[in-house]
């Protein structure tokens, strides 16, 4: 068993608000390790402080693993979360269940990055935002002017 | 021991859960639909922190997160005045809004640096969080100041007057102020105050806003000396979890 094997085993557990991605895409399992008598640990952490998924994607993980035997799952700060961390057939998940994905930054975002977010209906780059703020922490929501469609984005931090 | 970090990370706690909470208030209520699900979503991440910051305590030997945070009476309590004041107008909620969130912003900016490890952690998790907090308080405290009309902008005046007494109360110094800074925990009050105070007089600027001259800083809270309305947002606030303190939600 190897951390490789683990990970694949991860692939399977999904973010309960949007079941595309898997908890690895999201880059939200920051750290695993298999010690040499086979003790499994996995280290997660929030995409928001306040994310009330954190839980249930914590338990899904220790649901998962069980099979693995002697494993622990720790939720923590060491690596913060960003939207970086999302890979890139996270990025595709996101816009398949209609959610504009976060622009890659590098070091810092400033927040007229929130402007001419691709619509993720149509791919118009003409659309505005309506607010930096959304239905859950990770969105914002926007307006495209090309197809006159409400959408949001998973929103880079 | 760690008394000290304990009485700093009890500050932030609860000045976090207690405007976490007023903050919601404004859910439904908000003058726009944005503006409603902005405050909300604040909201959510102050409360978040609060939790962050509990939990640190915790591992330091205070009570569970939930119990510390419905289970204290007023005068356990180490939030400043300012979050406790009712939301009032959005006058006042916003420009409680903008002197807070500037303020913690700069604070966790200090705290990256902090050689307690667990709270330089968080406050590089919580960078981006508080910086959307931030933009969104300078957009509307600069457009209504700024760019509104004569009405929005002696509102804002005016809320700006009221509430700058109570912001000062943010930076109470704490009985442990020279073991922090000794310690490289924390750069201390008086030094985020002066970076506070550069911070806010550059947008009031652009918001064509003044800082009042003549004021006395509403001191106390960070001592378990509070307004009036501190105990009755407690109240309603634990009601559902004192009716079964050990019940599994």
């Amino acid at each position: 068993m190897t951390p490789d094997d683990i990970i694949t085993a991860l692939h399977d557990v999904r973010d309960p608000e949007i079941p595309g991605i898997s908890v690895v895409d999201l880059g939200v399992i920051t750290d695993v390790t298999v010690s040499d008598t086979g003790k499994v640990s996995v280290q997660m952490t929030p995409t928001f402080v306040g994310c009330p998924a954190i839980e249930v994607m914590k338990s899904d993980v220790q649901k998962r693993l069980a099979e693995f035997g002697d494993v622990s799952v720790v939720v923590n700060f060491d690596i913060p979360w960003d939207s970086n961390r999302i890979t890139e057939r996270g990025l595709l998940a996101l816009k398949k269940h209609g959610l504009a994905p976060p622009p890659r930054y590098e070091v810092e975002f400033e927040l007229d990055i929130l402007e001419n977010i691709a619509c993720p209906f149509c791919g118009s780059t003409n659309t505005t935002v309506q607010s930096p703020f959304g239905p859950t922490l990770c969105r914002s929501i926007h307006y495209c002017n090309s197809c006159s469609q409400a959408f949001e984005q998973f929103k880079p931090l | 021991m760690n008394n000290h970090i304990k009485d700093l990370l009890y500050r932030m706690a609860d000045d976090s859960l207690v405007i976490g909470h007023r903050n919601s208030e404004w859910t439904g209520l908000g003058p726009l639909l944005e503006e409603d699900i902005a405050f909300s979503s604040i909201a959510q991440d102050k409360i978040g922190h609060s939790l962050a910051l509990f939990q640190i305590l915790h591992t330091l030997g205070e009570s569970e997160p939930d119990t510390a945070a419905f289970m204290r009476n007023a005068e356990q309590m180490h939030c400043c005045h300012m979050v406790e004041l009712p939301i009032g107008g959005y006058d006042f909620s916003l420009i409680r809004h903008f002197f807070f969130d500037t303020a913690e912003m700069l604070r966790y900016q200090l705290l990256e640096k902090s050689s307690f490890l667990p709270l330089s952690l968080l406050a590089k998790k919580v960078r981006g969080e508080i910086k959307y907090h931030v933009f969104h308080a300078n957009t509307w405290v600069t457009q209504l100041g700024a760019q509104g009309n004569e009405e929005s902008h002696n509102k804002m005046q005016a809320a700006l007057d009221f509430a700058f007494p109570l912001a000062l109360g943010m930076f109470e110094p704490s009985k442990f102020e020279q073991e922090l800074i000794d310690e490289g925990v924390f750069a201390g009050e008086q030094e985020l105050q002066r970076l506070w105070m550069e911070s806010i007089t550059a947008t009031l600027a652009k918001a064509t806003l003044t800082i009042p001259t003549d004021y006395t800083p509403s001191y106390g809270g960070r001592y378990g000396s509070h307004t009036e309305h501190l105990q009755p947002l407690l109240d309603e606030m634990s009601e559902v979890f004192a009716t079964d303190p050990v019940a599994e939600w």
